[in-house]
């Protein structure tokens, strides 16, 4: 889409951008608790303290990512139905946060952990149970940090800028402001973007069918389309998607809030409390989603001209909105992505200091040494994130987060079986985990890096989610092996009484 | 009470169940907007189990 420089959106989008720089810096300054400054816990989770508020804008902001802004319509203007997968997947994750999450920030809270790996070594205090938590939840997060970038690229591309320098400027003082003010600075310039995002969804769902002529006609002519296109494609779902749309909803929403950006809103609650008024709250996000989804449907009414499906959104602005909202919709989605961009990247670098750096580099190390190394990090995480984007394939971002969200899915039983019931050693999770990753990613790569598996039993085709699979492989060794380390266990002692 | 959570569950991932195109409202297909009702469906279930166990004194 090479077109001309579009200066009204322009000098918008760079008032925007300008706006949440300053408040990006400004943000050391706000809500600063009267704890000591120069500790982990101020810099990595904001103090420990947002309350309801903070929280809904920033998980919120942080887990409704700008790459979803444009893929999720891309999706749906591509497949049609299938596509809508995300929004059973964003309201099942409600109930599941409601039950786990509370618990989860009350185990942090009282041993002061920072991190999901570091609640895991709590428990079981295995070190190697540990790092395969880290790991996984490392390497789930840097294809998705660099899918932001994509986002933003997008966008900038929209504008008519051309050439990686903007991107790289923008990021780079992302990098900055986070660098000086941690997790505060995406949590106050998530009340912004929020903010705009919703005013954009909201103008496009009601001006855009009403120049379109009502959602009786965008369905219309998205069913025409998809009629045309034949294939897995249409309004409603074909057979053969059903078990994939349902397994991958349900899968991506147990996955969902292991991932580091999600967990460290959590972590920076105030109380349990915090957490389940937001899982009833959050939702309205959802909804947003859904109409965030339509767009997609849209650009078949309004008659687009689209090369790549990721330009359906930024496209559809640049038609039926006048320059200088099209600007204000554009910095929506690029602030967008400096938010979750910057608390994944303080989420892997609170990681990389708990988990790697105290663990094995320098266990005596203080808070404020804590915080030291977390601020590094997150500079090469931004950095690395950046040039992976500028000098790789997107298409291997897009595969990689694809298999990282089969991986962040094994820790699942780790993170969580262990604040319900107590039966599970760490040997028996590790191997449930390792056999989980193993047997997940191989079949992705089996079936060509696709997110669903298909399988025969009795002449019948079944395809499911293998992130689903992987998981329901990981439990049943993780039963076994535990099962087999008790019998042992209960017979050795009576074999030595015996003897 | 802790059961009404189970609900969402099962009305989503019965796909079955929504996926036909009528009875269309405002003309958006039932698929469409039977899904996004549950937004609020969900929500206001969550909150019950909730307010039910802020009263039985959870913290």
């Amino acid at each position: 889409m090479p077109r001309a420089i579009n200066w009204t959106a322009l000098s918008v989008f760079v008032f925007f951008f300008v706006l949440v720089t300053v408040l990006g810096f400004a943000a050391s300054r706000w809500q600063q608790g009267e704890k000591k400054k120069a500790h982990l816990d101020e810099w990595g989770l904001g103090g420990r303290n947002f309350g309801a508020w903070i929280t809904w804008f920033l998980v919120g902001g942080d887990f409704y990512t700008a790459y979803t802004v444009i893929a999720v319509p891309a999706l749906v203007y591509a497949v049609g139905a299938y596509g809508f997968f995300a929004l059973p997947y964003t309201i099942l994750v409600y109930p599941i946060v409601f039950i786990i999450m509370p618990r989860l920030w009350d185990a942090a809270h009282k041993a002061g952990h920072v991190t999901a790996a570091d609640v895991v070594y709590g428990r079981y205090g295995s070190r190697a149970l540990e790092l395969a938590v880290a790991v996984t939840a490392v390497v789930a997060t840097m294809p998705y940090i660099a899918l932001q970038l994509v986002g933003m690229e997008v966008v900038i591309k929209a504008l008519g800028l051309t050439g990686e320098l903007p991107l790289a400027a923008a990021f780079v003082i992302l990098a900055l402001y986070t660098y000086s003010a941690g997790l505060r600075a995406p949590a106050l310039i998530a009340f912004v973007k929020d903010v705009m995002i919703y005013i954009v969804v909201l103008v496009a769902v009601v001006l855009v069918p009403a120049k379109l002529g009502g959602y009786s006609a965008v369905f219309a002519s998205a069913g025409a389309a998809f009629a045309a296109k034949g294939g897995a494609t249409g309004l409603t779902l074909q057979p053969q998607q059903l078990l994939p749309y349902a397994s991958l909803a349900l899968g991506s929403a147990l996955a969902a809030f292991m991932y580091p950006h999600t967990l460290t809103g959590i972590f920076a609650a105030r109380s349990a409390d915090t957490i389940r008024r937001n899982a009833v709250f959050l939702p309205a996000y959802t909804v947003l989603l859904g109409l965030i989804a339509l767009l997609g449907y849209m650009a078949y009414a309004a008659r687009l001209d689209i090369r790549s499906n990721n330009e359906v959104v930024p496209a559809l602005f640049n038609a039926l909105f006048p320059a200088s909202f099209a600007g204000f919709a554009f910095a929506a989605i690029a602030i967008g992505a400096l938010v979750p961009a910057a608390v994944m990247s303080i989420g892997a670098a609170n990681i990389f200091t708990r988990n790697f750096w105290k663990a094995y580099v320098q266990p005596d190390v203080t808070p404020a040494g804590e915080a030291k190394v977390a601020k590094i990090v997150s500079l090469v995480v931004k950095l690395g994130a950046l040039a992976f984007i500028l000098y790789l394939p997107t298409q291997f971002a897009l595969d990689l987060q694809l298999l990282g969200g089969i991986c962040i899915l094994q820790t699942f039983p780790a993170v969580v079986f262990g604040l319900f019931f107590n039966w599970f050693r760490a040997p028996a999770l590790f191997l449930g985990w390792a056999a989980g990753l193993a047997g997940g990613t191989t079949l992705a790569f089996m079936d060509g890096v696709k997110p669903v598996h298909t399988f025969a039993i009795g002449g019948e085709h079944y395809t499911i989610y293998t992130g689903l699979l992987a998981l329901a492989l990981n439990i049943a060794t993780a039963v076994v092996v535990q099962f087999l380390r008790n019998m042992l266990m209960t017979r050795a002692p009576r074999a030595g009484v015996g003897s | 009470m802790r059961i009404l959570l189970v609900l969402p569950f099962i009305a989503l991932l019965w796909v079955p169940f929504y996926n036909h195109e009528l009875p269309a409202l405002f003309g958006v297909p039932f698929f469409y907007w039977y899904q996004l009702l549950w937004v609020p469906v969900t929500s206001l279930l969550i909150w019950l189990v909730y307010r039910q166990g802020r009263r039985k004194g959870d913290e």
